[in-house]
């Protein structure tokens, strides 16, 4: 009997490219799109992941490739591990990253225990990155995609390491995503041009200060722009209008430019400061998933990014008790921000990752 | 792989011989049936046979079928017809919580335009209260629209006794008979029914068709405005192909009512006993004698409904879950809140309608995956430890 598959679905090229793939690799593959959002008030959007068009998309491809697809309904849970989190993450002066809370809860836990239920034993994604055996760690790894400009293992390294040996990523070894579409193409696939999706999918129109506003209306206090001696500068519109590193918009006409150096939650504050404070080179970490060992008990090189779109760095990874790690970098990284992750590689290896404190 | 189907309450196969009698409809006999020539004749001639031979099997006058293009399309006309077209005489509308969604909406929908209406409870069978429902009627009452059986739990109404409340009352009585027409003998007059929804496909006849039953002396707003056809009521050239296997299916399933009302009671009942004895922790929802004879839905305690589907159609079963379709939202069943099921239980139910080519063998196949299924699915289930372990009671 065929290996079964259970494929996560958004009807983008991607995930549909990995269904023609994992089919052609003898996968008995089964597709699912999760349902995990709905904005019934506003028109349907072209970039979301899981509006009822992408659900379409997603089945007219399985139809197409003759494989069964299921549409999975997570909104619950979507609402509490992603939506809320988000919400309560920025109420804190956090920056959250929801896509991985997404991978973590939804597609490599809830999928995940819905497969195991179909009596399926794999489950596969359309992201760029690879799980393949390594003798050098006796295990299954999460490694980097070919296509290293694509690459998202970032956003992966919440996959528990239990079940590494379980996931699949058929576009792990693609270099270029045109090379995608043109499968896409060659299989007829009217998806093929579809755009890649960018933003949040539950804010449509990308405005996360604006969708913050209409659900924490009352939360959002204004307060005080300080220097970091805690000298007040000017008022600010509450700390959510606010990232790490921000330099325009803060109304403020010194002579020399402040960037946002830390949000203080607990005196509602903008703290500024000069571009030198916002470079560092000792990151703290919790809440840390480690792929490639159950226990690290002395310090690691490695090498480091502090966010999607930052560039690996080596470090030094200092473990600490509770699953928190002290990292640091031989060179200072900018703008360092509490609640993105910080994902740590050997290699091309995942290590693992967590968040930033 | 082969593929088993217990659904029939979604939809059946068609009929090889209602097929037979549709064909020329859809290639020789192409006329319209409006039109004064002989191909147009002889369409209508089909038309108007089909209209008496519906007509007969409830006792009722042929000019008192209406065709419509589906048992929601007659629903809808049913309701909005007669609230509109009375509304002079009251607005007052009474129901049931447990109605089908074209019911449901469709009452929902006149809410918002002034109408009033009663949601009937029922009991943990799924019957109304008829007490509840003499207290409901104000003289602003116009219709009481209550489902012949449901779609769901198979529980059948007390039909007779609720026309005779609605007739002392004057008040108009619409049922919507989709599930039971073609399992249950109906006649109107008897059951004081003033119009009753029924459609094709789930009598083994083609889908798209629906017929609607109004009483003469009723009067209704016609739903679709354009030309005359069924009698200036439902514009649109006729379906007449979908007409004629309509007739010749409704035909058919009361020529054999009794015989295929045995064979799926049998299995009906087989399955119920078999599940009750081999599963434990299972529900049996709905009345345990006034149900459809090929309904049987059962609860499956500390397990989702919707993977114990998938995992049978997996396998190549068709079933349904009681809880919502699987592309829709999260709510467990109306009819099984209604019923006064908890979530969990309710989320845990599976929908069995069986189907006159179904078979003993069929049922057995049926339980032997059924129990391996939920077996797996409760050594899984996070709710079901806690139950073993006693921190979870229900």
């Amino acid at each position: 009997m065929k290996p079964k598959v259970l494929l996560g679905m958004s009807g983008g090229v991607d995930s549909s490219v990995a269904a023609i793939l994992l089919k052609e690799q003898g996968y008995d593959v089964i597709g699912a799109t999760m349902k995990l959002w709905q904005n019934d008030e506003e028109p349907e959007c072209n970039s979301g992941c899981c509006s009822l068009s992408s659900t379409y998309d997603a089945k007219r491809v399985c139809d197409l490739l003759g494989i069964p697809h299921y549409v999975f309904n997570f909104m619950d849970e979507f609402k509490q591990h992603v939506i809320d989190d988000f919400i309560n993450q920025y109420k804190v002066g956090k920056t959250p990253n929801p896509c991985i809370e997404c991978n973590r809860y939804l597609k490599f836990d809830i999928m995940y225990k819905k497969a195991k239920q179909l009596g399926i034993d794999y489950i596969a994604t359309g992201h760029y990155a690879k799980t393949e055996y390594s003798e050098k760690y006796n295990k299954h790894v999460l490694k980097k995609s070919k296509a290293l400009k694509k690459d998202q293992t970032y956003a992966l390294y919440n996959i528990p390491k239990e079940i590494v040996d379980k996931v699949l990523f058929p576009l792990g070894s693609f270099e270029e995503k045109s090379d995608v579409r043109k499968i896409a193409e060659q299989h007829n696939l009217l998806i093929a041009k579809k755009p890649d999706s960018q933003e949040i999918c539950f804010i449509p129109d990308n405005d996360y200060v604006k969708f913050l506003k209409e659900n924490m209306n009352d939360e959002i206090k204004e307060g005080n722009i300080v220097d970091t001696n805690g000298k007040i500068l000017t008022r600010h519109k509450g700390i959510i209008n606010y990232t790490i590193g921000q330099r325009k918009g803060l109304g403020l006409s010194k002579s020399t430019p402040l960037y946002v150096v830390k949000l203080d939650k607990k005196n509602n504050n903008v703290i500024v400061g000069e571009e030198k404070d916002i470079y560092s080179t000792e990151v703290l970490v919790e809440d840390i998933n480690y792929l490639l060992f159950d226990i690290i008990d002395k310090p690691l090189d490695i090498t480091a990014k502090i966010r999607y779109s930052a560039k690996e760095e080596k470090a030094k990874l200092y473990p600490l008790t509770d699953n928190t790690a002290k990292i640091v970098f031989e060179n200072k990284q900018r703008a360092v921000t509490p609640g993105q992750s910080i994902v740590f590689y050997i290699d091309d290896c995942v290590l693992g990752g967590g968040k930033i404190i | 792989m082969k593929i088993k189907y217990f659904d029939h309450a979604a939809t059946t196969k068609l009929n090889e011989d209602v097929l037979k009698e549709m064909l020329p409809y859809l290639t020789e006999e192409y006329g319209n049936p409006s039109s004064i020539y002989s191909l147009g004749r002889s369409n209508k001639k089909a038309i108007e046979d089909a209209r008496e031979k519906v007509a007969k099997v409830f006792n009722a006058d042929a000019k008192e079928i209406y065709f419509t293009g589906s048992g929601s399309e007659s629903d809808n006309t049913a309701i909005k017809g007669v609230a509109y077209a009375n509304r002079k005489k009251g607005n007052h509308i009474i129901t049931t919580k447990i109605e089908h969604p074209a019911v449901l909406d469709t009452c929902k929908s006149l809410e918002k335009d002034g109408f009033e209406v009663t949601y009937l409870n029922v009991d943990s069978e799924g019957l109304v209260d008829l007490e509840e429902l003499k207290n409901a009627i104000t003289d602003k009452t116009i219709l009481i629209t209550i489902m012949f059986a449901n779609n769901e739990i198979g529980t059948i109404q007390p039909i007779e006794e609720i026309g005779k409340i609605a007739k002392q009352h004057k008040i108009y009585f619409h049922t919507d008979a989709v599930q039971a027409v073609g399992n249950i003998d109906i006649d109107v007059n008897k059951l004081n029914i003033d119009l009753l929804s029924l459609s094709a496909h789930k009598f083994y006849g083609p889908k798209g068709v629906g017929a609607l039953y109004v009483r003469k002396t009723v009067r209704f707003n016609k739903f679709i405005d354009g030309g005359h056809q069924e009698r200036n009521k439902r514009a649109g050239t006729e379906n007449v192909a979908g007409i004629v296997g309509l007739s010749k299916a409704i035909e058919m399933a009361y020529e054999k009512l009794d015989e295929n009302n045995r064979h799926l009671k049998e299995l009906r009942d087989l399955y119920i006993s078999e599940i009750e004895e081999k599963i434990p922790y299972v529900k049996l929802n709905g009345h345990r004698e006034k149900r459809l004879p090929g309904n049987a839905n059962i609860s499956f305690k500390f397990i989702e409904g919707e993977s114990l589907l998938l995992n049978l159609d997996i396998k190549g079963i068709c079933a349904s879950s009681g809880s919502a379709c699987t592309s829709g939202s999260l709510d467990p069943s109306h009819v099984l809140l209604a019923i006064g099921l908890i979530h969990e239980v309710a989320h845990g139910s599976l929908r069995v309608t069986f189907g006159i080519e179904n078979t003993k063998e069929d049922v057995i196949e049926l339980i032997t995956e059924l129990e391996e299924i939920v077996n797996r699915l409760r050594e899984m289930s996070p709710l079901y430890e806690d139950f073993v372990d006693g921190t979870y009671t229900m």
